[in-house]
């Protein structure tokens, strides 16, 4: 039966369609995005059907050439890392979509072969970080996604761009060291590898200096890629230098399966008995994460550029996530994974938005796009919902997450904190109307203020972007909509289980 | 057809919604969207009249659309106190619609499909909060009514539109906040947000929680303008007028005073309210609204920020009323929503008419306005002292049932807020009166030209104040009834 294979083919199919990208792309260059598109809807077809399975029978263990555990690789599948996978591949799909029309624009045409082969390969390198149970195999898809990355900021070749990538290179290294020697010092005090078998030999070492500073190690490489303010230095160049859709694919799959290893190493290597006993970091990474959320939306409000202001954004909503960490109870837990989810449907489509408007207008200052939305409609509609989202307005996802969370912190006596998080989202209400005032009421130059305008018939040209980019866009501005009106279901079935997952450790 | 009734309030929602898609799809063929709009207003008429009998026998409608979040479902549920507001809301937005179409196309006002889109919306959130179920789902109407009337109040896009509307967004987001917090607060506390007559709260904490949670609802109900958190009304008046009009003599702010209603008679219950000392606290706050905002209207010379001034004093008529605890305070308080809206709304249809008519704003260019603008003049005059509190208008119901409210409610002392405002009033109201019917303007031939409004804009200023007539020789028919209902339910469980 193949589907007992399918965790593997999740990460090995991939890879070959990344090699195949690139002999057929060798022949033809339009071959690329049929094929990267037929992988990405496999892969997101695959953590459907595993994530069902998962939801029926239980955790998938999958073991990499039949070698058992201690020796072999083991992929695993449950509930928590079940849900991040569809989160990222429908991101990844949508970032595909998108991607086609996108990189004819701003890739030059004899790169878009080796672009294509990277970013299959990031995608692969992040999903197979979410699906391994092996914290060395971890490392090593973390190394494929992270050079790829480096490579694919770079992609847009404007000036700014290399010294985005280089500095990210420089951080991210040093991420990957600190995450290397954590996983070493994990390796001296237990003698495995495997995140499950590390969770139970763990807890007769808590108290080894080797397991203290191995944590500390993880802790700090992850928050690195992660972007966790202060450590978040890397992010805005990376953000705002790269290509639209890298920008898309990294401030949310990314980002996203950053956390995830986070929350991973937290609660399942270290289980909640060592981060709230033995070595308790709650409440740390919870003052933590205030500043950021407040930092983050402060910087963001000082920006002109949309995608630098989106970036910051992100610093400040990866404090949301990061709170729900602090907070630590089930239900702030629970609004930090819809959360996740939430980010990352409304961010990636804010940063599409971002790229639609710099395919058509060559822009992203904000100072030059006055009445935009007069010219992309459609596009700053979906701005708009995505970016009530942002701020919490309900009945979107956002509103949701934001909930929950301020519930979480209440619930465990956090008032003042749960106070930071509801300025946090009237933070996000400036930067975000920022862009919705530019947009909808500026006036571009020459033209005369209100009532001249004449009865809003003088309708100049609508020049939306190509549908192939638009669709995504809007889908992802619906999701908004339709996971806050669904939230429930999301909570009953997906949600609730993996945060009961991650508290009981297992 | 059991079933069909009771879909009814997801329809009242629904059919707004439904015609500012069809006006945004429209938008380009203007006769087709104005079409669109008064059509969806009639139809929402329509539902919101077919409740009306069976609310009218004392009955609810309830519906649970979605499961939501912890404390509170997506739920709706239609009672006599919902429908005061909900009902108010549905006929002035029928009226409004042909105000406004005429208004906007006298102007040509740039952007009208934007315009009737965001009106059309608004009032689906107006009439949710209406009939919403729990402070969940009213907080979710709540935010989405914020939203949505940002751009009818920078609809003229210019510097000081937006600087007006940053602090309109400012003010409404940061109470937002503030009632979410108490929505979450009060789960907590309890368990549940569902409303219920004569309140859930009793019992669920200690004093200073209860008190401290009130003060996060009024900061939350910052659409009720209440002193000194009213800044951003004013300042919305830079709207065109049928904007003001509706937004924020009946749909916004009047979403503030209902919430705070609710909260009092639906989550802590009067008892609670008066042992908590929470009545006296709001009569404070009522109080020096009301003289404190009349004293500004007086100040005020542009017509449309005085009507503001008045609408923020006329606001705290009702958490006065409230705050009294008693029967008779609480009748005053729900009946002068509908009272007070249908008057505010003919004054300021009028102040639209003149500056579509005439192009004035100021009150001192109105003089002798009524030699050519009679009709729209005595209106004006009509509902004017209608907010005085004198005959024969509906206005007078809710002043003696709030006096007789003061003593009852063992506070003589606010019978002479309401004295002191009465006078006030008429100190800020009859000189316009005088400006507009006796006066002359300097120049003889200032007025040369200035004709009555349109029909279309004529017709609902007549009907508004000849409603507002109505409701002073009938005023059980139906808002009167539907408050003794009101009452009689919050009251079920005992008076303080």
């Amino acid at each position: 039966m193949m589907l007992v294979h399918l965790p593997v083919f999740l990460v090995t199919i991939p890879i070959v369609a990344s090699l195949l990208i690139l002999a057929a792309g060798w022949h033809d260059r339009r071959f690329c995005h049929p094929i990267a598109l037929a992988t990405v809807l496999f892969q997101f077809g695959a953590a459907v059907v595993l994530l069902f399975g998962v939801m029926r029978g239980g955790p998938i263990h999958y073991h990499v050439g039949g070698w058992a555990p201690p020796l072999g690789i083991e992929l695993v599948i449950d509930s928590f890392n079940g849900f991040i996978l569809i989160v990222i591949l429908l991101l990844s799909a949508a970032a595909v979509v998108y991607a086609k029309r996108s990189v004819e624009k701003e890739i030059p045409a004899d790169k878009t072969v080796s672009f294509y082969v990277l970013f299959q390969l990031l995608i692969t390198g992040l999903v197979g970080m979410t699906i391994t149970g092996d914290i060395f195999n971890l490392y090593v898809f973390l190394e494929i996604s992270s050079i790829s990355a480096y490579t694919l900021i770079s992609a847009a070749r404007r000036p700014h761009s290399y010294v985005a990538s280089f500095n990210y290179l420089v951080l991210g290294s040093i991420a990957a060291g600190f995450i290397l020697l954590g996983i070493g010092n994990l390796y001296v005090a237990t003698g495995s590898l495997n995140m499950r078998e590390l969770a139970v030999m763990l807890p007769a070492s808590y108290e080894l200096a080797t397991v203290h500073s191995a944590f500390l190690f993880l802790m700090i490489g992850f928050s690195i890629k992660a972007a966790v303010f202060p450590l978040h230095l890397w992010l805005p160049d990376a953000y705002a230098e790269s290509p639209s859709v890298v920008t898309v694919l990294i401030s949310t799959v990314m980002a996203k399966v950053s956390v995830y290893a986070l929350f991973r190493i937290l609660f399942t290597v270290f289980t909640t008995a060592y981060i709230l006993d033995s070595f308790p970091v709650t409440g740390i990474v919870l003052f933590i994460a205030a500043v950021a959320i407040i930092a983050g939306a402060v910087l963001a409000i000082g920006q002109d550029d949309l995608k630098r202001l989106l970036a910051y954004s992100s610093v400040s909503q990866i404090g949301y996530i990061m709170f729900a960490l602090g907070v630590a109870n089930q239900i702030a837990l629970e609004g930090g994974l819809l959360h996740i989810l939430g980010h990352a449907v409304m961010k990636g489509c804010l940063f599409m938005v971002a790229g639609l408007i710099i395919y058509r207008m060559g822009t992203s200052r904000l100072s030059e796009l006055k009445g935009v939305a007069k010219t992309m409609p459609v596009s700053c509609a979906a701005f708009a919902l995505a970016g009530a989202s942002m701020i919490g307005i309900p009945p979107t996802i956002g509103f949701m997450s934001k909930y929950y969370l301020v519930l979480g912190a209440f619930e465990a006596g956090h008032y003042l904190y749960a106070a930071v998080l509801l300025v946090g989202s009237l933070l996000a209400a400036v930067y975000i109307w920022k862009f919705i005032e530019v947009a909808y009421f500026g006036h571009p130059h020459g033209e005369e203020h209100g009532h001249a305008a004449g009865g809003g018939r003088n309708d100049r040209g609508k020049r939306e972007a190509p549908l192939s980019m638009l669709a995504p866009v809007v889908t992802l501005a619906l999701l908004c909509l339709i996971l806050g009106m669904g939230v429930e279901v999301l909570m009953e079935n997906v949600i609730g289980p993996a945060v009961t997952l991650l508290l009981g450790g297992a | 057809m059991a079933d069909l009734s009771a879909l009814l309030p997801a329809a009242t929602i629904a059919i707004p919604l439904l015609g500012a898609g069809l006006i945004l799809a429209t938008g380009r063929h203007e006769n087709i969207r104005e079409s669109v709009t008064i059509a969806a207003a009639l139809a929402m008429l329509g539902t919101v009249l077919a409740m009306l009998p069976a609310i009218l026998g004392g009955g609810k409608i309830s519906l649970t659309l979605l499961p939501m979040v912890p404390g509170g479902d997506f739920a709706l549920r239609v009672d006599a106190f919902g429908m005061v507001f909900a009902l108010t809301a549905a006929v002035l937005w029928l009226l409004n619609s042909f105000y406004a179409i005429g208004y906007m196309r006298a102007l040509k006002e740039h952007a009208q499909t934007r315009f009737f889109f965001c009106l059309a919306v608004a009032i689906a959130a107006a009439v949710g909060i209406a009939f919403s179920a729990n402070l969940v789902t009213l907080f979710l109407f709540y935010e989405v009514l914020t939203i949505i009337t940002y751009p009818l109040v920078v609809h003229i896009e210019t510097p000081a539109a937006m600087k007006a509307g940053r602090k309109y967004l400012t003010y409404l987001l940061i109470g937002g906040i503030f009632l979410l917090a108490a929505t979450i607060l009060t789960y907590l506390l309890t368990g549940t947000t569902e409303f219920v007559p004569g309140g859930f709260l009793a019992g669920s904490g200690a004093a200073l929680t209860l008190q401290v949670l009130f003060l996060l609802f009024m900061v939350g109900f910052v659409k009720a303008a209440w002193m000194p958190l009213h800044g951003w009304l004013p300042a919305a008046m830079i709207a065109p007028t049928p904007v003001s009009a509706f937004l924020h003599a009946v749909a916004v702010v009047t979403a503030g005073v209902f919430g705070i209603v609710r909260v009092a008679g639906w989550v802590y219950g009067m008892p609670l309210m008066a042992s908590l000392g929470l009545g006296v606290a709001l009569a404070a706050i009522a109080s020096f609204t009301i003289i404190t905002a009349s004293l500004f209207a007086l100040a005020e010379d542009n017509l449309k920020r005085r009507l503001a001034y008045s609408t923020v004093s006329q606001l705290s008529y009702i958490l006065l009323g409230v705050s009294m605890l008693s029967v008779a305070g609480m009748t005053g308080a729900m009946v002068h929503i509908p009272f007070h809206a249908f008057m505010k709304i003919t004054l300021f249809f009028v102040a639209g008419a003149v500056i579509v008519a005439a192009g004035r704003e100021r009150i001192s260019d109105m003089k002798g306005l009524g030699r050519k603008m009679p009709v729209t003049a005595l209106m004006f005059s009509a509902a004017a002292i209608g907010i005085c509190g004198l005959p024969p208008l509906c206005g007078i119901h809710s002043k003696i049932f709030l006096m007789v409210g003061a003593v009852e409610g063992g506070m003589p002392v606010l019978l002479l807020v309401i004295i002191a405002s009465a006078v006030l009033n008429a100190a800020y109201f009859l000189p316009i009166i005088y400006t507009m019917l006796v006066d002359r303007p300097a120049d003889p031939h200032a007025l040369d030209g200035v004709a009555e409004p349109p029909l279309i804009m004529l017709v609902p200023i007549v009907l508004t104040a000849a409603l507002s007539v109505l409701f002073f020789f009938n005023p059980s028919v139906p808002f009167m009834d539907l408050v003794q209902i009101a009452i009689g339910e919050i009251t079920a469980g005992g008076l303080p």
